[in-house]
């Protein structure tokens, strides 16, 4: 067999099998609704009240609906990888390992069903949008982009997550770490304030985080009227090649977790 | 016959060859030498500590070795491992089947990473849920299953393959007499079916003494006795047990070294698997 065939072929076994453990897993998936509703219903709200926020030509809901979807995707992939910390302290993650399986099909097996899981958010975010009466685009190319730019977005910070337990190990640890990159991947992003708001260094800073890419892409494509900052193809550009990068990583990590 | 049966042991399928390995200034491992024959049933006997799980991860390419080399199935640990692990099957001591996955789901994974034919794969599964007794369960979810039942998934995962080498790590820690013999009645049955070398570490005295053709007994990273039990018992003279043997060579019979967190890893999977 092909190498490429048998990489591509493993990486979807292992997303199958990552997706098939969710069966019995609906109360996470009310749980996790709960997050952008707040952040929509009450951040949201009051900010577009007071008129805080000068978002140009679109209405505040407008601007931070698609920045919410982000930030929902990455609040739920930056923990992913506690669960290949898990599965090490059992005996999954070396078993796995001492099979002919390509690493770097295991680490992003486990990305893409990550961000299969993560649709629901967009379902959600999508669904209070059209509570709040945000002006969406509902033509059948913009919402495979959404789709696809999600599946993208939660694979990026899900590998990145699993970068991090390759390199922490221990549970305590990792969420020590998720903790403190969350908050900071978010604040330094254009996902509730254009980053013509920020201060100069922050702008700078912002632009280095994959975040503000995808947020980008998302207000490009789910807003009915809205202009790309950077360019819809720049943004791909910058999501796939971070991703790929850190599938790479990861792959030479990963056996870390055998040892 | 005894030259017959030398004949079709002398197939070396296992070749160790100064294994070290160290972590800093701690030999985990030194400069380990030993082969096992085809179809041979092998047992790792030592303390905690004494270095048997670190050569079994270098064996499995899980760990680089510091220096030396072993081929396992003619393929070498440091520059053919992707053959290595074609050729081998391992049952990590720790809980390794998934619990949100069925039976049959934890087999079908396997078969698929291992590119079993696509036609050959239902078959397989069924014969290996077959002889490892788990048919009438393979629809439940792995959560549910006994201790002793989750040893024979393991097995039967790890050897669907049909692997030449078969890698235990304290196959039978945390299960009762009557599971522990289960494990083993299948094993055993394996070798026999298949031709399966069996690998194992383990602390059972009387588990090594009733099924393994020979044993080594490690002690501080260091080789210090290899032969058959019987070789042993009568290497210290007559009327000698395996029990003298074991601390004769590995000092005491007490557990010592270890840390803390090997410690509740394997309490964890007692507690799992019990």
């Amino acid at each position: 067999m092909h190498p490429l065939t048998g990489f591509i072929e493993k990486t979807f076994v292992i997303t199958e099998f990552e997706l098939r453990k969710l069966r019995h897993d609906f109360t996470e998936l009310v749980t996790r609704a709960l997050q952008p509703a707040l952040w929509l219903l009450i951040f949201g709200q009051v900010f577009a009240r007071n008129g805080a926020m000068h978002t140009g030509n679109i209405p505040y809901l407008d601007f931070i609906a698609p920045g919410i979807l982000a930030q929902s995707v990455l609040f739920v992939a930056i923990f992913y990888g506690i669960n290949v910390i898990w599965e090490r302290d059992l005996g999954i993650v070396q078993k796995f390992l001492a099979s002919p399986t390509p690493r770097a099909a295991l680490v992003l097996g486990k990305g893409f069903s990550a961000g299969i899981r993560t649709l629901s958010q967009g379902v959600i975010v999508y669904g209070l949008s059209l509570l709040l009466g945000v002006k969406l685009n509902w033509s059948p190319l913009a919402l495979l982009n959404v789709l696809v730019i999600i599946i993208l977005a939660a694979t990026l910070f899900s590998t990145f997550s699993l970068v991090i337990a390759c390199i922490v190990k221990t549970r305590e640890r990792f969420m020590g770490v998720g903790q403190v990159l969350t908050m900071p991947l978010f604040f330094a992003s254009n996902a509730i304030y254009p980053t013509d708001m920020m201060p100069g260094w922050l702008k700078m800073v912002s632009h280095l985080n994959p975040l503000t890419y995808v947020v980008d892409a998302l207000r490009t494509c789910m807003l009915a009227d809205s202009t790309s900052t950077f360019g819809l193809s720049f943004d791909y550009l910058v999501i796939l090649v971070t991703t790929t990068v850190l599938v790479l990583v990861g792959a030479r990590l990963y056996p870390r977790l055998a040892t | 016959m005894i030259h017959f049966l030398e004949c079709i042991m002398s197939d070396v399928v296992l070749e160790i060859k100064d294994l070290t390995r160290r972590f800093g200034s701690f030999t985990a491992v030194d400069a380990l030498t030993l082969s096992v024959n085809a179809g041979e049933v092998f047992g790792l006997l030592g303390s905690n500590g004494a270095g048997k799980t670190t050569t079994i991860k270098m064996l499995t390419t899980l760990l680089p070795p510091t220096s030396g080399e072993a081929r396992v199935a003619g393929f070498s640990i440091t520059t053919q491992a992707v053959g290595v692990r074609r050729a081998i099957g391992y049952v990590p001591q720790a809980v390794s089947v998934d619990g949100s996955l069925t039976g049959y789901e934890n087999l079908l994974i396997f078969a698929k990473l291992y590119d079993l034919p696509h036609r050959d794969q239902q078959a397989r599964i069924a014969e290996a849920l077959e002889f490892m007794n788990l048919t009438a369960d393979a629809k439940r979810l792995v959560g549910e299953y006994s201790g002793g039942m989750v040893r024979r998934l393991e097995i039967a995962q790890s050897t669907l393959h049909r692997p030449k080498v078969l890698f235990l790590d304290e196959p039978t820690v945390g299960l009762d007499p009557i599971a522990r013999d289960a494990v083993w009645k299948h094993l055993v049955d394996m070798r026999a079916n298949y031709g399966t070398t069996l690998f194992f570490t383990t602390h059972y005295l009387e588990e090594a003494e009733s099924h393994c053709d020979r044993i080594a007994i490690m002690h501080q990273g260091k080789l210090d006795a290899l032969g058959s039990c019987k070789e042993l018992e009568a290497s210290l003279g007559p009327g000698h047990t395996l029990n003298d043997v074991f601390i004769h060579y590995a000092g005491s019979a007490l557990d010592t070294g270890n840390n803390f967190r090997a410690v509740s890893a394997e309490r964890a999977t007692a507690e799992r698997l019990g």
